[in-house]
């Protein structure tokens, strides 16, 4: 069985069907029709709700969004589920609230309610009210009625005045169940899903359940069942697996537990990849990466991942466990072709590892698609380039969007080693390679002859970047 | 109607009216207990309806067999359109939209039967599960080969005056050019829903997100074959329409009716968002085509201007919708000669249909263009031939259709944006920017609009309301407008309470419901204010003539000199309580409740002459968009917006804002990232939020400037104040200007980049490229 908070009540569930999503769950079994369906797909962010769990400090409830309508119920358990009726106090609005009426922060109220829940996330976080943070905090969230400047005023407005709420009031004894709920030790499972909590665990549970399938964030996964309409098989997930959980930074190199959410690892990918920021702030939305995981990303070795053009460019290495022993592969052998990996049946991808970059090594990452927030790449880039007095010694490089696998250009760094740098002959050769590297398709989000011409100008751009001293002003986007 | 009740139409001390009052709804939206469609607690007998659709464009169907279908889980109906009682085609105007597939494939994508389940997820399931096959026909899917077929779903229109073809040929400088202009998915938040609860014999209760619920209560009656007294539509508040739901929200109350007929079980019928987006219409897209005359100093001698709507493969709204295109391709200019002409082309696309701005905006658009290219010819700086051609005294005041402008404010308007926005100071900032930067450059533009306001069917403006007072003072209003977000029953709610005198909480602003005020117009064309506004406040008027009477006879005052303000009622010296009054006024048997009407006056239009005033009155604004743009990818950003927009006199200061940025933000998403796209098939791919993205939270500029021109409207709207719903929406021309403007740096100013909309980065980066190869750049 699965436990969980929903709201303050504790819940407990064994029969679920697994395709429920927490969002029908909410409406039909549960009549709280505040959460809305907009999409069923994670995109517009109208069934926001918020998941309190235990703290890493283990001393208090720490509050993430996430879209209700991908969420699989298993997820819920040793959680605290909140929707929006449950944040006014009697009838004293939450500040949040209380900021959107006052700021006219609504009109059709359609994705009112769940745009009030990212907010009450971002209001139960230290994170400063500005521009930036309350772009980031409702990057998940669509509203086709005020073009965002009251939503964004009410936040700005009500997370500048934070005080104690009635969470804050219940924090310790909503703490209290949750932990008597960590406390268990049996398996938590519910029809057909289970969520074992380490590696043993996991591949006892594959061999009794050899049609399984993997999920972590169930954020891709979930889509099967509301937009293609198929039945799921059993489920096994990784995001309890203790080893899976992990991430530890040492003098080499930064390993990052397969299953922990892209959120949790994003403040030690900023600090130790600073580059990599603009990339992951425009990976999906915040509500996904809360759930979405690194390793999700990697093993469906989606053209048009935007993790996979990392790990190639870092030449990060894929930890992959069977239960009972690891192996590591190279970035670059780990993808095999469309959706194909190197993934043997009841293999799981344990973690990754990127080690640090030297002093002479400048790395870049660019994402080009049609809108800046929550867009899928029509072409992801990330270079990097290692210079020796000026010259070239290494460069490697990862792609999306531009072949049927992520990929890198070998003809790069075997071209361009020993170039120098600052010559222009070298960017234009490096312009010559890309615009004949690939040969990528025509789809909705962009043309092939677009997506050529765009390879070879990120690489002009990474080249303007990279040189000593400023050529041109590159980036229309804050994004540095 | 006589008055005898007058009323300062000025901002008063203990009135609502004027003021930010909050949305009426907005507590209870913020809570999630504002009730949509789909959160009705479910009826015991409910069940679920879905639809299979063709997979092909066009041709015929060969054979359907649905016993797989039938045969699925939890099924309990399947019907195509033999098994539909009544009428079969549900077209709002001219007919052609069968409500199943009659035969002849007209879409791919199209519905060929209805399937009813116990549950939403075994309807879907079992929709797709039908096999089906099409002698298949070449498919029409461009505007190109439309009009290589002569295929039309409405006869061409043209008007205009003036010899323009003799004025192209002797004029000193000409022009000419194409634009293509992208259509728009609505992507309201609350995909189309209908609830149909089967009532008494054939009688039937409909819940639906409707902007036009006389329109579905009409189709229900005509597809049941029954009258239309039988049935009865409830429409409390959609999650957003803009048109989406004025015509195509009723295809799917009527299949949830004919259900709920022939089951005695309550029927929903929710679209999921990829069903939705495949087969309701959207937004036209447009292909146009223009011939400019002008001079040296920049002045318009005579325009040519052809547009070209993709109208689908039905009527649908088509006609109004590129007359709307047609009646703005002048925007605010004086074109001189000038002949315009307005293709309706039949395609095998789903009927694309109203989308705020019905038409106009892709007809706007043109006038921006043909500034622009004016001003690249002559190098003049766009806002100056913008000016220059400005209606106004020097230049004549009357529209090509021949409508004279009486309210001529938007040489004003602009000349005070062009000072607080500082235009010329960042024009110049603008270029200096550009000269040192190789990679990013910067645009900058301001455009006007001019919007015509009034249904251009004549018979759609008029509006009724039904108000009735209880004996503790508590008034209820109902009206024929619907609630979508635009704050319509907030802005009713005001007027009624500044009638009466009374505060806002003593209005309650009901559903829209067919059976309370009937054979209402849809909630579209921006009117609803300006037409359930003056019916309410008529409904008003007849009450408290009624109540003046009375409390004259009491206190011996004349009755014209009563007065309803702060909660009283006065006259002479005398004052009672307002719900004192109404306690009287009952046990003196005076009737507290009345209908109210109204009909906007002076409009016509000659269609055999194309012309007339089919406008009451015009809308105005203007916005500055400045942008950056990366020449190395077309990847941009609007960087700072500033507007000021004539909304007359303002009823809720907040609200008309709110309208303002959002038509903004909704006009810069058809203009910038919204891109439809359909593949060789003629299959929608851009068909969910994944692939096709309206603007997200990012988008909106950090620099937002937005104020209210304030000058009254000088026709006798309600209380002088100004349609809204619709004109901001081309404010976001100025940032597809300023785009044109950032590419035609490269170019030192002298070309007119060829930029299609939407200016997705892609498009973007090609307008560079063709700038670029022109100019012999490397």
């Amino acid at each position: 069985m699965i436990k969980f908070l929903l709201n303050n009540e504790l819940v407990t569930l064994e029969n679920n069907a697994a395709e429920v999503s927490v969002q029908q769950y909410l409406r039909d079994q549960k009549a709280l029709t505040g959460s809305k369906e907009g999409c069923a797909a994670g995109d517009c962010g109208a069934c926001t709700v918020v998941l309190g769990e235990i703290a890493p400090s283990q001393t208090g409830i720490f509050y993430r969004s996430v879209n209700s309508c991908i969420t699989l119920m298993a997820a819920l358990h040793g959680k605290q589920l909140i929707t929006v009726e449950h944040l006014s106090d009697g009838n004293t609005l939450h500040p949040v609230q209380q900021a959107m009426v006052e700021h006219h922060g609504s009109q059709c109220g359609f994705c009112t309610p769940g745009f009030v829940m990212s907010m009450f996330a971002l209001y139960h976080t230290d994170q400063p009210a500005t521009r930036e943070t309350v772009n980031t905090a409702l990057s998940g969230n669509l509203c086709r009625c005020t073009g965002y400047r009251p939503i964004i005023d009410a936040t700005i407005d009500s997370c500048a005045h934070r005080g104690a709420d009635k969470f804050t009031v219940q924090e310790s004894e909503v703490l209290k169940q949750l932990q008597a709920i960590a406390a268990e030790t049996s398996t938590p499972m519910m029809n057909k899903v289970y969520l074992p909590s380490s590696r043993e665990a996991m591949a006892a549970l594959l061999q009794e359940h050899p049609d399984a399938r993997f999920v972590a964030g169930s954020t891709d996964l979930s889509l099967e069942y509301t937009q293609q309409l198929k039945t799921l098989p059993t489920l096994v997930s990784t995001t309890r697996v203790k080893e899976c959980r992990e991430l530890k930074v040492d003098e080499q190199a930064v390993t990052v537990g397969a299953a922990l959410p892209l959120s949790d690892i994003t403040h030690v990918l900023h600090e130790h990849f600073p580059q990599l920021h603009e990339l992951i702030d425009r990976f999906a939305s915040l509500p996904i990466r809360n759930q979405a995981t690194l390793g999700g990303n990697v093993a469906n070795a989606s053209p048009i991942g935007d993790m996979p053009p990392v790990l190639l460019a870092l030449n990060a290495t894929v930890i992959i466990d069977n239960g009972s022993e690891y192996r590591e592969v190279p970035a670059d052998k780990f993808f095999t072709g469309y959706r194909q990996t190197v993934l043997a049946d009841k293999e799981w991808i344990s973690a990754i590892r990127f080690n640090h970059l030297d002093e002479q090594t400048q790395l870049k990452a660019y994402k080009v698609s049609k809108r800046h927030e929550d867009d899928i790449s029509a072409v992801c880039a990330v270079f990097t380039v290692t210079l020796d007095n000026g010259s070239v010694s290494a460069i490697s490089s990862g792609f999306g969007g531009v072949a049927a696998t992520p990929v890198s250009c070998e003809a790069l760094e075997q071209r361009l080693l020993g170039k120098t740098w600052s010559e222009q002959s070298t960017r234009q050769l490096g312009m010559k390679i890309l615009a004949e590297a690939f040969s990528p398709i025509d789809d909705v989000r962009a043309s092939a002859s677009y997506r050529k011409q765009i390879l070879a100008n990120l690489w002009q751009r990474f080249w303007f970047e990279t040189q000593s001293e400023l050529l041109a002003t590159t980036r229309v986007t804050a994004y540095a | 109607m006589r008055k005898l009740v007058d009323q300062p139409s000025h901002k008063a001390e203990h009135s609502p009216l004027l003021r930010s009052e909050k949305h009426e709804s907005a507590i209870r939206q913020v809570s999630g207990s504002a009730r949509y469609v789909d959160d009705i607690p479910a009826p015991a007998s409910l069940c679920y309806a879905s639809v299979g659709v063709t997979n092909v464009a066009s041709g015929t169907l060969t054979s359907l067999d649905l016993s797989a279908v039938r045969q699925s889980p939890g099924v309990i109906d399947v019907i195509t359109i033999s098994d539909i009682p009544g009428h079969t085609d549900i077209g709002p105007v001219f007919g052609g939209d069968p409500i199943l597939l009659d035969n002849e494939v007209k879409f791919h994508g199209q519905p060929v039967f209805a399937v009813l389940a116990e549950t939403q997820e075994q309807a879907r399931v079992a929709a797709t599960k039908a096999t089906m096959t099409f002698a298949e026909a070449a498919a029409i899917l461009t505007t190109d080969e439309a009009l290589a077929a002569d295929a039309k779903v409405r006869p061409t229109h043209e008007f205009g005056r003036g010899d323009v073809s003799n004025t192209l040929q002797s004029a000193p400088l000409t022009a000419s050019g194409h634009l293509s202009v992208g259509g728009q998915e609505h992507m309201y938040l609350e995909g189309q829903v209908s609830l149909a609860i089967p009532e008494e014999e054939d009688r039937m209760s409909i819940f639906t997100s409707s902007q036009h619920p006389s329109e579905v209560q009409k189709l229900v009656a005509e597809v049941l074959d029954v009258k239309l007294h039988r049935v009865a539509v409830d429409m409390r508040r959609m999650g957003g329409g803009f048109g989406g739901k004025e015509s195509q929200a009723a295809q799917w109350a009527c299949l949830a009716a004919v259900f709920a007929l022939r089951t005695r079980r309550a029927v929903k019928m929710r679209l999921p968002r990829m069903m939705d987006m495949q087969v309701t219409g959207k937004r036209h897209p447009f292909e146009n085509d223009y011939e400019i005359a002008f001079n040296e100093t920049g002045k318009m001698l005579g325009a040519k201007v052809t547009v070209s709507g993709n109208c689908g493969h039905s009527p649908d709204l088509s006609d109004a919708i590129v007359d709307r295109a047609m009646f703005h391709v002048d925007n605010a200019y004086q074109l001189g000669d000038t002949h315009v002409t307005g293709h309706r082309l039949k395609t095998n696309i789903v009927s694309h249909t109203a989308f705020r701005g019905f038409g106009g905006p892709q007809g706007l658009i043109m006038a921006e263009l043909m500034m622009d290219v004016v001003a690249r010819k002559t190098g003049l700086d766009p806002l100056s031939v913008r000016k220059l051609n400005l209606y106004g005294e020097e230049n004549g005041t009357v529209t090509p259709y021949g409508m004279p402008l009486e309210q001529d404010i938007l040489a004003d308007l602009i000349g005070k944006l062009e000072a607080d926005s500082n235009y010329w100071q960042r024009r110049e900032e603008v270029k200096a920017f550009n000269a040192a930067s190789p990679i990013i450059k910067k645009g900058l533009a301001l455009t006007p609009v001019k919007f015509g306001i009034s249904f251009t069917a004549k018979h759609l403006n008029q509006a009724g309301a039904l108000l009735h007072i209880y004996t503790d003072g508590s008034i209820q209003v109902n009206h024929g407008g619907t609630e979508m977000g635009q704050g319509l029953h907030t802005k009713i709610g005001q007027i009624v309470a500044h009638e009466f005198g009374v505060t806002l909480d003593n209005i309650e602003v009901t559903a829209t419901r067919t059976d309370k005020v009937p054979n209402t117009s849809p909630t579209a064309a921006s009117s609803g204010t300006d037409l359930n506004g003056k019916a309410a406040q008529n409904a008003c008027i007849t009450i408290k003539e009624r109540l003046a009477a009375f409390f004259a006879e009491q206190f011996n005052v004349p009755a014209e000199d009563v007065i309803f303000a702060a909660g009283q009622v006065s006259a002479g010296g005398h004052h009672l309580p307002f719900t004192q009054l109404i306690q009287n006024a009952y046990m003196a048997r005076i009737s507290l409740s009345a209908t109210g009407y109204y009909r906007t006056p002076k409009i016509y239009y000659d269609r055999e002459t194309g012309s007339g005033r089919p406008f009451f009155y015009f809308a105005n604004g203007a916005a500055v968009s400045e942008v950056s743009v990366d020449t190395l990818t077309g990847e941009y950003t609007l960087d700072k917006v500033d507007i000021l927009h004539d909304v007359g006199t303002s009823l809720n200061p907040a609200i008309d804002r709110g309208q303002i940025e959002g038509g903004f933000i909704q006009g810069m998403g058809w203009l910038t990232t919204e891109d439809l796209r359909w593949d060789d098939s003629g299959r929608l791919i851009s068909n969910n939020m994944a692939t096709y993205k309206i603007p997200a939270i990012g988008d909106t500029p950090a620099h937002f400037n937005v104020a209210l021109f304030d000058r009254p409207n000088a026709e006798d709207s309600i209380y002088h104040s100004k349609a809204v719903g619709e004109p901001p929406f081309m404010l976001a021309i100025s940032v597809w200007c300023a785009i044109k403007d950032a590419i035609a740096s490269l170019a030192d100013y002298k070309v007119d980049p060829d930029l299609p909309a939407p200016a997705t980065p892609e498009k973007v980066l090609m307008a560079i490229n063709a700038i670029q190869n022109a100019g012999g750049e490397q």
